[in-house]
């Protein structure tokens, strides 16, 4: 049978990483001032990339799961990763 | 020989259970995974007969060149609905909703699915789906005509009632995502101490792979219908190179589900013929491990060879041939499986019984499907017969000769225990024949068609045509004779039938342990699994 311990995160460490959350958001909106070309979107997509995970690890507890399911949820993020390159196979030599 | 020992026990059967509700509403409200999967069985079992009913009238319209019994519109809104139907309604959800929520839970040694009330929600949300598909057919602007693909731009310009019908493929995704869920949590959780993963039954290990691909793929064709919704709604340029979009990405979203989608079909069927293979043969799996991991695979690789739907496209060339790269190594663990199917026979005291008839005939269709899959993923074979009837032929054979005849091998393979009935075997060999026959003259015909250049969705064809078009007919008209008796047997079996004992084919997973019907809860005390579930020698 799987595991039923349930994990109860320390109010302390929810806090910091709602701070960094909101750090990231702040930071998120206030590169749109600089202009750095093609780049803006990359680093958005960064921060956002790190927020969701701070999120699924924290919030949702993944960080306490098994390590079966942790490998599993990053196969998702993997894949969707790969469709998206392969997309781009066709858009960058078209 | 563990025969009926099961039998002499009172109970209860899920059947005539006593619940909070009494007649139908003791059905359409019931949260016991028996009852659901029954639920899906009569509504896929009638939306089928519709499905089928529309293709019959593709195939007279076909008969002749020029106009027979329909005009040319009434024609393109046929198929799109035969196709929306038959996709979206019977095959993708069809093996995992009826047979994954009867017997996953029972073959991993569970009282029921992780959360019952949602899949009974499931149900309800496919019958909505199900009721707007229908209802696209008889709305004022005409059924859709942009067939079950929804092509852009035609799909954002054409003015019969799109909406509709990408609102019901919508919703009925959602219910594939719930039930995809479901059945991934029942199976991480709720598996009888002792069942590891590679205790697994081979039907469970292939219900787990389809269940991902439910879930991760099935929000793609979510956003990219309400992509083309908005289009249409709001004039966004997603999609129509006027508004500065472009067709190609419809493609890719619509691939990036839809080839998955194919994978949702065909893996339950080939887990339902895993299970049938060693019973009748009363042989060990040949290669268990190949078997479960090959599921795996495909679902996995499965989701990157889109793209070989879309070589005549305008897509980059390298991305055709990488596409095509990948096509044939998804080919590879399809093959694993028939290589293991076919070794566990081998020696084996086969039993022609009528499940074992429908599983191999279902292993004859598969391959020549599979392998004319191959002709189409080379690029070069493929420029020449895309959108031909050839296309036709190779998903029919693979999806009706594979999902279909899986499913029908399923119902005679499992009948005795749903219903604790028994049909007639001489009747079911009978019907087994008529639609052999009939799918064979129906489809075949369709590969020399399409090498010929007989284009598909064409409701006229050229007089040089006619022959292959009258055999293909006539095929259709035997197999839904063939059909129409099966399912006569079938149900003269569930109402006049003999009491089936509870393990009438001498299998060794764990729904033949228990009484037939089952009772409620399926097992009166947990089962502690201890070996490998193909117990023979
Ligand atoms: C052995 C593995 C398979 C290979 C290599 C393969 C390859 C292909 C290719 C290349 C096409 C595109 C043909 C064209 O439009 O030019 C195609 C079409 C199709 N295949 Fe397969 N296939 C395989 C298995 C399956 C399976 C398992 C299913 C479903 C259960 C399936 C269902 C379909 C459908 C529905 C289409 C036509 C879609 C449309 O245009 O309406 N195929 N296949
Ligand atoms: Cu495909």
């Amino acid at each position: 049978m799987a595991n039923n311990s349930s994990h109860i995160t320390d109010y302390k460490v929810l806090t910091r990483v709602l701070l960094v959350l909101m750090f990231c958001t702040f930071l998120t909106i206030s590169i749109t001032s600089y202009n750095l070309a093609a780049f803006t979107v990359t680093i958005a997509l960064l921060i956002a990339g790190f927020k969701s995970f701070l999120v699924l690890s924290y919030f949702m507890h993944l960080k306490y799961e098994s390590l079966l399911l942790r490998i599993l949820v990053s196969i998702v993020f993997v894949l969707f990763a790969l469709i998206v390159l392969i997309t781009f196979i066709d858009y960058s030599y078209r | 020989m563990m025969h009926n020992t099961v039998d002499k026990i009172e109970y209860v059967s899920f059947l005539e259970h006593k619940g909070r509700f009494k007649g139908l509403f003791s059905w359409i409200f019931a949260t016991d995974h028996k009852r659901i999967a029954l639920l899906y069985l009569y509504a896929i079992g009638t939306f089928f007969f519709v499905g089928a009913i529309l293709g019959l009238l593709m195939r007279l319209e076909l008969i002749a060149p020029g106009e027979t019994i329909m005009k040319p519109q009434t024609y393109n809104g046929i198929f799109t609905v035969h196709g929306i139907i038959m996709i979206f309604m019977v095959v993708i959800p069809g093996l995992s909703a009826v047979f994954g929520n009867f017997f996953l839970p029972i073959l991993i040694g569970a009282k029921d699915v992780a959360f019952p009330k949602l899949n009974l929600f499931s149900w309800w949300v496919f019958i909505f789906g199900s009721v707007l598909a229908i209802a696209s057919q008889f709305m004022k602007n005409g059924p859709p005509d942009t067939g079950w693909t929804f092509y852009a731009p035609y799909s954002t310009a054409t003015g019969t009632n799109v909406i509709t019908a990408t609102t019901a493929a919508f919703v009925l995704g959602f219910s594939s995502i719930l039930t995809g869920l479901n059945f991934l949590v029942t199976i991480h959780q709720m598996r009888a101490p002792g069942m590891k993963f590679f205790n697994m039954p081979l039907f469970p290990w292939a219900i787990y792979a389809t269940a991902w691909i439910q879930l991760l793929a099935t929000p793609i064709i979510g956003i990219t219908l309400l992509m083309l919704i908005a289009e249409r709604l709001f004039g966004i340029g997603f999609f129509n190179p006027d508004l500065g979009g472009d067709p190609i990405l419809f493609q890719h979203l619509f691939w990036i589900y839809s080839h998955p989608a194919v994978y949702v079909m065909i893996l339950p069927a080939m887990g339902v013929i895993t299970e049938i293979i060693p019973t009748f043969c009363q042989r060990r799996v040949y290669g268990y491990k190949a078997i479960a991991l090959s599921s795996v695979a495909i679902a996995g690789v499965g989701f990157l060879v889109w793209g070989h739907h879309m070589y005549t496209s305008g897509m980059s060339n390298q991305a055709r041939w990488f596409f095509s790269l990948l096509t044939f190594v998804v080919a590879v663990p399809s093959a694993i499986k028939v290589f293991n199917w076919i070794s566990t026979m081998y020696k084996g005291s086969i039993d022609l019984k009528p499940p074992f008839l429908y599983a191999v005939s279902f292993i004859f269709l598969f391959i020549i499907g599979g392998t004319t899959g191959l002709l189409l993923g080379s690029i070069a074979t493929n420029v020449q017969v895309h959108d031909t009837a050839f296309v036709v032929a190779h998903f029919h054979y693979i999806i009706f000769g594979g999902m279909g005849f899986a499913f029908f091998a399923a119902i005679h393979y499992w009948l005795p225990k749903m219903y604790g009935k028994m049909y007639n075997f001489k009747r079911a060999n009978i019907a087994w024949a008529i639609i052999f026959v009939g799918f064979n003259l129906l489809y075949f015909p369709q590969f020399i068609l399409g090498f010929q250049g007989m284009p598909r969705r064409y409701f006229d064809y050229l007089p040089q045509f006619q022959t292959g078009e009258v055999i293909s007919t006539i095929g259709g008209i035997i197999l839904v004779s063939g059909f129409i008796f099966m399912v006569y047997n079938l149900v003269m079996g569930v109402r006049k039938g003999e009491p089936a004992p509870a393990n009438p084919w001498n299998g060794s997973t764990l729904e033949w342990q228990i009484p037939s019907p089952p009772p409620t809860e399926n097992f009166d005390e947990v089962p502690v699994i201890k070996k490998n579930p193909y117990d023979y020698i």
